[in-house]
């Protein structure tokens, strides 16, 4: 082969795959129903491992079976690698026919178009809109639009407190004002423990809390037109107070900083901090050996005296039930949206998992009357609001959590955390958005 | 026959070039397209139908004053660092190792077993032990050096804010030097006897033998494996990212990962691409310019 | 080296006592957490387990489908390390022993990809994967077989570049002998030079087997819960709630075990191996 024809041939082979690519990319269109028996499942890892998922899963997926004769084949798939799996499918088209995403990025799928919109007719078909929970709804996709999911499991922030610890240190109730939180906090900070465990050195963890606080200074992190104002001086307040846990008020210790293996249950699990702000952390204070007895869970506080968005005191956190818009079997997907979701369903796997059904009707069960989720359903029902549902969610999350991260590691060395140095990392997250 | 023999070559050729067609060659050209492209996730789906941006992703990675390419620069310069230590460090004590297990001695075999072990072990496996390690409050690493040794005065962070430079260094020698300490074992191996015999007649003691037999006959093996380290080090993506997660810190937030950062979590795969290729670019400069010095001071000493 | 002095031994042992120490103490963390209960583990370190216990060493097998994935590291680092060392033999082999138009730019053209950023074609590979899935049925995507195609040719490059050198360094002689006995050009190949580069061969099918054994990020995407491998699913003890430390680090021995009994029995040829490729 003479050499000069070398790369003619390889811009040859470029443009063939170019265009086979394309064609062969999300371009398909709409779901059909040309392979009707068989359903390809992709869940989130909800349970304490990836095999216990599947025992958990693998029975009512058989239920389904025998009821409507579609064969479910399930893929659990972790936490790292699911949004990535979910970009790659959504690139060539060649995915799961129903799938569970983190309910905060439902606006970023949303925007990519390869969600099935559940408008009123596809509500319908899955027994209504009005079964669900407003908040949980409202995490499922950008406000005006049809939603791209709908409610798996939901969870809200609650303060999880240490009874023995609480009242070897006099206090007889939880705080319900951040005032309040920090001054127990320091009464609670000793020598070898401390008031408040926080998961620093998680990106996500930092993003939920510091949303959170923005609500109640009066910024969701996004404008009307859904513009970014990430160092707004609200935002910037809200960082702080969340930095000043470690920095100033010194009633988280240092090394929470770095935490992102769930250190900070653990901490709160052996009694090494008092007080933890989680979402259905139950089943997992329980593997610590944490007796139901052993803690009280109260709402995350607020500002005193707050009222409307003000006294936001949690993010909805969840999973949402998708559909590949360019799956094969449309109504066999549609059918198994509605047997997850149904009542009977909605009871077994929420009570399993320790998160709260999204479905009005489940909630009622008895499985959900302990204390920690009755508390937690009252959050949800009228203290939680939905992370911004907007397409550069993701990038938010990455950005402003990346950057609450940063700030907790220099409180964390000692370095003095002032407004202006929160107003900068902000900033710089900020600059980071793209244009449009 | 004479034409068998004149396309004999390319067919035993032809396997390694589809491969590399395939895996390497026609996807970096797709993925040169792509930086052309606005692919955000409003295009993912159909990326054909992105609109292209002729340079835009690169002015933007090379915007120095705004934050997007100052980001990019700055993690360009703790790469390059980062690689030019690593490599060192990892050539030094390669070297030394090798040097010092040139004679045989008594558990010389074991010793060099124990040596290869970090070439051996998985890369998550490895990793993802220092990361354990270097926990501050529970790692071994602040265990010894606070609680036994007392050779700091309050605990310090390993895995995020500064010190995280040095903990990803750290990972990346214990890594990569076993290799290198390979690698010159068996350059070692090659140099004769004699010359050291001769030396040592002329008196030359034991540091003249190794600067002036030792390492001059090391050259070209050093050569291509500092080449070779280089490159390794400088993509390096797993170690970082079994390290620090998908948000490396500032101090340690090398190119890979804000790369990865770039295109795969915030899904704008146009500017990733960009940034990639700008990268490969740089790589293809430096590695021609090594060969070329490299080449060139060979040919002055012979 | 001729005569070291006794100052020379003892700077000797005291340097090769550091680097043993700094190259083994992962491995002694590793081997005393993986004898502890979780919380042991999540608490502060001890050096000797307070509570030891083999449970660790139970549990790995069912918090994760650990002999599945093990399986699958086998077949694919297995098949792409076969492939590739057949690969880059008959590559290296024409590079070496013949004069050909393109030579240079074929040496200079596959060396250039060892410098590829993975990142950069990590999407693009996927897609191509899906579409050659999509127009000839052929599964590359989520299958072994995808996996090791891509792994085989991430360690052609240095490969091709170790064998061509070692290749360089055996004697013409000895082909020019075997091809004036008739033996055509592959059977020269088969059964002259193959024996002759042995020790180049296990170098180079050393080098690959740890490249496709330990990669993470293209493995994450082109696999699925079927064909996941080791390196991959191994983040599977780092669930929603809890990281299993001491799970991690007793499989990562339990895997890690016989590659490294292996790796140590081919060692000595690895080091001859490597001589003479980077030498030339």
């Amino acid at each position: 082969m003479p050499t000069r024809r070398i790369p003619a041939a390889l811009a040859l082979a470029a443009a063939i795959v170019l265009t086979t690519t394309a064609c062969g990319g999300g371009s398909a269109s709409s779901g059909s129903n040309s392979s009707p028996k068989t359903l390809t499942y992709w869940a989130s890892n909800q349970g304490t491992s990836l095999e216990n998922d599947k025992q958990v899963l693998e029975p009512e997926l058989r239920k389904f079976e025998q009821q409507t004769g579609i064969k479910v084949n399930l893929e659990v798939i972790p936490w790292s690698d699911l949004l990535n799996r979910i970009l790659a499918a959504t690139a060539s088209g060649q995915g799961p026919d129903v799938l569970n995403i983190g309910n905060t990025w439902s606006a970023s799928l949303q925007a990519t178009g390869a969600l099935l919109p559940f408008d009123q007719a596809t509500f319908d078909r899955i027994g209504g809109k009005d079964r669900f929970l407003p908040a949980t709804i409202a995490s499922a996709g950008a406000a005006g639009k049809d939603p791209a999911a709908v409610p798996l499991y939901s969870m809200a922030y609650g303060l999880y407190y240490n009874k023995k610890l609480f009242q070897a240190a006099g206090i007889a109730n939880p705080p319900a004002t951040w005032d309040e939180l920090v001054a127990d906090g320091k009464k609670l900070t000793t020598g070898s423990q401390y008031g408040l465990a926080i998961e620093g050195g998680n990106v996500s963890e930092n993003v939920h809390h510091a949303f959170t606080l923005g609500m109640q200074h009066g910024t969701g992190f996004y404008d009307a037109a859904g513009k970014p104002q990430f160092d707004s001086p609200q935002a910037v307040a809200a960082v702080k107070q969340y930095v000043d846990f470690i920095a100033t008020d010194r009633i988280a210790a240092p090394g929470n900083a770095e935490y992102a293996a769930n250190q900070s249950v653990t901490d709160f699990a052996t009694g090494k901090a008092a007080m933890l702000m989680w979402q259905a952390a139950g089943a997992n204070l329980k593997s610590h050996g944490m007796n139901p007895d052993d803690y009280g869970v109260a709402p995350v506080p607020v500002p005193a005296g707050s009222s409307g968005p003000q006294a936001t005191s949690s993010m909805v956190a969840g999973i949402n039930l998708a559909v590949f818009k360019n799956t094969k079997n449309l109504d066999g997907a549609l059918s198994f949206v509605k047997f997850m979701t149904g009542d009977d369903e909605q009871k077994l796997l929420n009570s399993t998992y320790g998160s709260l059904p999204p479905v009005k009707a489940a909630q009622a069960d008895p499985a959900f009357a302990t204390p920690e989720l009755k508390t937690l359903a009252g959050v949800l029902s009228t203290g939680a609001a939905p992370l911004p549902q907007v397409a550069s969610e993701s990038q938010f999350e990455t950005l402003v959590g990346t950057a609450v991260k940063n700030l907790l590691a220099s409180a964390a060395a000692g370095k003095p955390v002032t407004e202006a140095a929160v107003k900068a990392e902000l900033s710089k997250a900020q600059q980071q958005m793209p244009a449009n | 026959m004479t034409r068998y023999r004149t396309a004999l070559p390319y067919l035993l050729l032809l396997p390694a070039l589809a491969a590399e067609l395939l895996i390497h060659l026609v996807p970096m050209l797709v993925g040169s397209v792509m930086s052309l492209k606005q692919l955000t996730q409003f295009f993912i789906r159909d990326w054909s139908a992105a609109p292209w941006t002729g340079l835009a992703n690169y002015r933007t990675a090379v915007d120095f004053d705004a934050p997007v390419g100052r980001a990019l620069l700055d993690s360009f310069g703790v790469t390059c660092a980062f690689t030019v230590l690593s490599v060192g460090l990892s050539w030094l004590i390669g070297t030394t190792a090798a040097i010092m297990m040139q004679d045989a001695f008594r558990g010389r075999g074991l010793l060099r077993a124990a040596f290869l072990l970090p070439y051996a072990l998985p890369v998550f496996t490895a990793v993802i032990t220092w990361t354990f390690m270097f926990q501050r409050d529970t790692g071994l690493i602040n265990h010894v050096l606070h609680d036994q040794l007392h050779l700091v005065g309050d605990k310090p962070f390993w895995l995020i804010g500064g010190n995280s430079f040095w903990a990803l260094l750290t990972v990346s020698v214990w890594r990569s030097w076993p290799f290198a300490f390979l690698t010159l074992t068996a350059g070692l191996q090659n140099i004769p006897r004699e010359l050291y015999e001769a030396a040592a007649m002329d008196g030359a003691g034991v540091w003249q033998q190794i600067r002036r037999i030792t390492l001059p006959s090391l050259r070209p093996v050093n050569q291509v494996l500092v080449l070779v380290l280089f490159l390794w080090t400088f993509n390096d993506f797993n170690t970082p990212f079994v390290l620090f997660g998908k948000a490396a810190p500032k101090a340690a937030d090398l190119i890979s990962i804000h790369i990865y950062q770039s295109s795969f979590v915030t899904w704008n795969f146009g500017a990733g691409s960009a940034m990639s290729v700008l990268l490969l670019l740089f790589l293809l400069l430096v590695t021609a310019g090594y060969l070329v010095a490299t080449n060139r001071r060979r040919g002055a000493d012979d | 080296m001729i005569d070291p002095p006794a100052s020379f031994r003892w700077l000797r042992r005291a340097v090769l006592l550091v680097l043993a120490v700094f190259t083994l103490t992962p491995v002694a963390v590793m081997l005393s957490s993986s004898l502890k209960p979780l919380q042991d583990v999540q608490g502060p370190w001890r050096w000797i387990p307070s509570h030891p216990t083999l449970r660790p060493y139970v549990d790995i097998w069912t918090t994760v489908p650990l002999a599945r994935y093990f399986t699958n590291s086998l077949i694919v680092a297995g098949s792409a390390t076969g492939l590739s060392v057949l690969i880059a033999l008959l590559a290296g082999y024409a590079v070496s022993r013949h004069r050909f138009r393109g030579r240079r730019l074929f040496t200079v053209t596959v060396l250039s990809t060892q410098m590829f950023p993975g990142i950069l074609f990590l999407l693009p590979l996927f897609l191509i994967f899906v579409s050659i899935g999509n127009s000839t049925g052929i599964a590359l995507y989520g299958s072994r077989g995808g996996l090791i195609l891509t792994y085989l040719t991430f360690s052609l490059p240095f490969s091709i570049w170790m064998l061509a050198g070692y290749l360089d360094s055996i004697p013409r002689d000895l082909d020019e002998a075997a091809s004036v006995d008739g033996c055509g050009p592959i059977r020269t190949l088969v059964q002259i030079v193959v024996p002759a580069a042995m020790p180049g061969i296990i170098a180079v099918a050393v080098y690959a087997f740890m490249t496709a054994w330990g990669e993470v990020l293209f493995a994450s995407v082109l696999t699925n819960d079927e064909t996941r491998t080791l390196a991959v699913g191994l983040q599977g003890y780092a669930t929603q709630t809890d990281v299993y430390w001491n799970q991690v680090m007793a499989a990562s021995l339990v895997v890690s075990l016989p590659v490294v009994a292996g790796f140590l029995l081919l060692q000595r040829y690895l080091v001859a191996g490597l001589t003479a490729g980077a030498v030339k």
